[in-house]
């Protein structure tokens, strides 16, 4: 999406035009096509969220045992005859499938959920609650949100900047003992983050016993702020630990593969014959025409924390975003799903729209809106 | 013929892509002889026998070869029966229609730790007197333990564990320990050498027979150990070969073709077409993979198949299209595609002769690639506990192992197992992707 600069560019007459305008009618067909992208896969995901009804059929048999079986549990209703009994558990049932919309046809429902998540009016869950006791999707996506940033932010990020600065260090040395290494252990990345996680539990965890299994903090929680803090760090170290030792090999050898092609350019060749030295050839002539590409994968991994971990998260018990969708699909509860999808629709399309013009001003060679 | 030749010259330069083939080639092999050793339906049916079906297996042992391992050797299950002729039974007439039957075996009980029971399963017909039995354990310092006397139904099990003249006898230890500790000695290591069984029946009708099983359930099993419900893990150990293999072949044979196929038409028909996959593709990037396959696996039905097409869709419309789309649109513009015009070709003709089979070369290393994160796919989701219900699979066993606290209790054979067996799947698919990769494409071979 992000390199497609030229292809979505709105027909631009030659001569004539200002520059201004341009600009601003591509920004303009550029933001409506990500809308309505970002529309039509909100759409899609609410779709699937219903499975087509097919899910709001489980639900209505799930209300209606659930009340018949607290209505036969509850002595207080012993005494009625059988047939107000009936009536008023047909009562609660009709009351509790109004709640959850349900009586609606499923047009108009889904089309509320796309109004509402578009204006970003995320509403209520439908079974899911809180920790702190609150149904608001908005309350349960800001509680589980931190731990995800925390876990997700520090693993990403350090992964995006070690293996872009051991693959620029590997690029300079290549064909080198650790150049090998690195190309040889690449394999090592098919394997996902969770896969690694139970090796390192079994080691960290169960074997050495010097690491916990999962969770946020050690049970009671700590009192003071600091030991709280060390004990999340702890509890941190195996998950984030697996999720960057699953990317780790593959980042560094494409970054370095990358690079290398950058440097066999004959610009490069050029400087070198001038007599530059290796760190200023690197800035001026490797890391800038690289710079967008760099910003393009920087941000994509900025934005990938959102979605969380589903399975690391899971298989650690952090309480993140991750855990949280999982736990949300179990429980069939559409406005959890569409809310923390919609989020990540957003973020992404903000971030591929701000990218065009981040590439304008580190790239003078790209021009807004101009086909090539 | 001379690039076959020239591809394989150039494997072989590869010690990774050699390991990688060899890896594939022996996991074709195991799972041959998975499929012939025990067929599809005989498998399912032992995957989801229960209790009865794996009745003669301990629950969470160990593969026997760990006791290679360890210093603290656990003792072996066997199983022996009157019926197959593994366990001697001699029955000797009375007269008046009743007979005594002595069924005895002895054992040798080398280990340094107690068996998780003992149990034998009685087999008798009899129209209306039942027979009698009584059982005893000879230890090897010839003393005697009366385990039970008792009258034998049809069908009748005795657990020396819950016996409760056992379980009275040893009151303030475990039965296990109890049987198997010299009476001297306080129970801390088990009494070595040899152990006889000796059961005397008496049947009291003519026609009235009388059979035993007798189980000794150790704590270590076979080639591959047990699970919780005591089966055997060599089943799907065994057939996870397959089925991975299988699903990570089709799966990535699937989504490869039918991307090349809709990146040609949309190189080739251009316009609204081809402005059309873009858009769904950029629609596919902000849907999230992973959760739309759990609410499938979820709502709808967790059958590998579903699964498997689901994944397939939502992998067509990724940037691995617009990649493909660039070449074909490079060689829209070649000679021979030209000269298909000219001969009246119709659209349809051109993208399935001419262009798609010209890109076939380059499918080989995106295909061997991909398999691994298919395969993953699979145990991630069994992982997750949306594995197909019926087959058995690496990642199912993972599942197992890592909800049946497999990690705490440390049953590490029970998750090492099938995890290096994904392990090396995903490795040697992948070493040879890469290596295929660097051979296909020139200009990845110096660097």
């Amino acid at each position: 999406m992000a390199t497609e600069v030229q292809t979505i560019s709105a027909p631009v007459k030659k001569n004539g035009t200002s520059t201004v305008a341009r600009v601003f009618r591509y920004t303009a067909v550029r933001a409506i096509t990500l809308f309505i992208t970002v529309v039509i896969a909100i759409y899609m995901t609410i779709l699937i969220a219903n499975m087509g009804g097919y899910v709001d059929q489980m639900m209505r048999g799930q209300v209606t045992e659930q009340i018949n079986m607290a209505m036969a549990a509850n002595p207080a209703y012993k005494s009625m005859s059988p047939d107000t009994r009936k009536q008023l558990a047909q009562q609660q049932i009709d009351l509790e499938i109004e709640r959850l919309g349900l009586n609606k046809p499923l047009a108009v429902r889904t089309a509320n959920y796309l109004i509402n998540a578009i204006t970003l009016n995320l509403g209520r869950a439908q079974n899911m609650v809180s920790d702190t006791g609150s149904k608001n999707v908005k309350n349960i996506l800001l509680e589980r949100m931190p731990w995800t940033l925390l876990l997700l932010g520090i693993s990403e990020l350090l992964l995006f900047f070690v293996s872009l600065f051991l693959a620029l260090s590997l690029s300079r040395q290549y064909g080198s003992f650790w150049d090998k290494l690195v190309i040889a252990l690449t394999p090592t990345s098919s394997a996902p983050a969770w896969f690694y996680g139970i090796f390192l539990i079994l080691i960290f965890a169960a074997w050495i016993r010097i690491l916990p299994f999962g969770g946020l903090v050690s049970a009671p929680p700590p009192k003071t702020t600091l030991l709280y803090a060390l004990s999340l760090l702890q509890h941190m170290i195996l998950p984030a630990l697996s999720l960057f030792l699953s990317g780790l090999f593959l980042n560094i050898y494409s970054w370095r593969t990358f690079f290398l092609i950058y440097s066999s350019e004959d610009y490069v060749d050029m400087a070198k014959a001038k007599g530059l030295t290796g760190g200023d050839i690197e800035k001026r002539y490797i890391l800038r025409p690289t710079l967008p590409t760099i910003i393009t994968t920087f941000a994509l991994t900025l934005i990938g924390v959102w979605g969380g971990a589903i399975v690391t998260e899971t298989i650690f018990q952090w309480p993140g975003l991750g855990n949280m969708l999982y736990k949300a699909i179990g429980l069939y509860d559409t406005p959890v799903i569409v809310g923390d999808t919609i989020i990540y629709a957003y973020l992404l399309a903000i971030t591929v729209f701000v990218l065009d013009f981040v590439y304008v001003l580190v790239d003078p060679r790209v021009k807004l809106g101009e086909g090539v | 013929m001379n690039t076959v030749k020239n591809s394989l010259k150039d494997i072989s330069r590869y010690p990774s892509a050699i390991a990688g083939v060899i890896i594939i080639f022996l996991l074709v092999l195991l799972s041959i002889y998975a499929v012939i050793s025990i067929p599809y339906d005989k498998a399912i049916t032992m995957w989801r026998g229960g209790e009865e079906f794996w009745k003669a297996n301990p629950k969470f042992a160990p593969p026997a070869w760990s006791n290679l391992f360890t210093s603290k050797k656990l003792p072996e299950s066997f199983h022996v029966d009157t019926a197959d002729g593994t366990m001697s039974k001699v029955v000797t007439s009375t007269g008046d229609d009743t007979s005594n039957v002595t069924i005895s075996y002895s054992f040798n009980f080398e280990a340094d730790d107690y068996p998780q029971d003992l149990i034998i399963y009685f087999t008798t017909t009899f129209e209306q007197k039942q027979p009698f039995a009584s059982v005893s354990l000879f230890t090897p310092t010839g003393q005697e333990i009366r385990v039970a006397d008792t009258g034998v139904a049809q069908q009748q099990t005795l657990r020396f564990s819950q016996e409760s003249r056992m379980v009275n006898r040893y009151s303030n230890v475990p039965v296990m320990t109890g049987m198997f500790s010299d009476p001297k000695d306080p129970p801390h290591a088990p009494l070595k050498g040899t152990y006889k069984l000796v059961i005397t029946g008496t049947t009291f009708e003519k026609d009235s027979t009388f059979d035993a099983e007798f189980v000794f359930l150790g704590q270590v099993y076979g080639l591959a150990g047990t699970d919780m419900s005591r089966r055997d893990l060599m089943i799907p150990l065994l057939w996870g070969a397959p089925v991975a293999l299988g699903f990570g072949l089709l799966a990535s044979l699937g989504t490869l073709i039918l991307t090349m196929i809709i990146a040609a038409i949309g190189a080739w028909y251009g316009g609204w077409v081809d402005s059309l996959i873009q858009r769904i593709t950029e629609i596919n990037l902000v849907l999230p993979f992973l959760p739309i396959l759990i609410m499938v696996g979820t709502f709808f039905s967790r059958s590998i198949w579903i699964i498997m097409g689901t994944a397939v869709l939502l992998n067509i419309f990724t940037g691995q299209i617009k990649s493909y789309r660039a070449i074909f649109m490079q060689v829209r513009e070649s000679m021979y595609i030209e000269a298909a015009r000219a001969y009246g070709a119709s659209d349809l003709r051109i993208i399935f002769r001419y262009l798609v089979p010209r890109m076939i070369p380059l499918l080989l290393p995106g295909l061997v690639s991909a398999v691994p994160s298919f395969v993953f796919l699979e145990a991630t989701l069994a992982v997750l506990g949306l594995g197909d219900p019926v087959l058995p699979t690496w990642g199912k066993v993972i599942d197992d192992a890592y909800t049946n606290g497999a990690l705490y209790k440390g049953y590490y054979y029970w998750i090492l197992e099938p995890a290096v067996l994904l392990m090396i799947t995903g490795l040697g698919f992948s070493m040879l992707g890469f290596a295929l990769d660097r051979i296909f494409n020139p200009k990845l071979r110096e660097m």
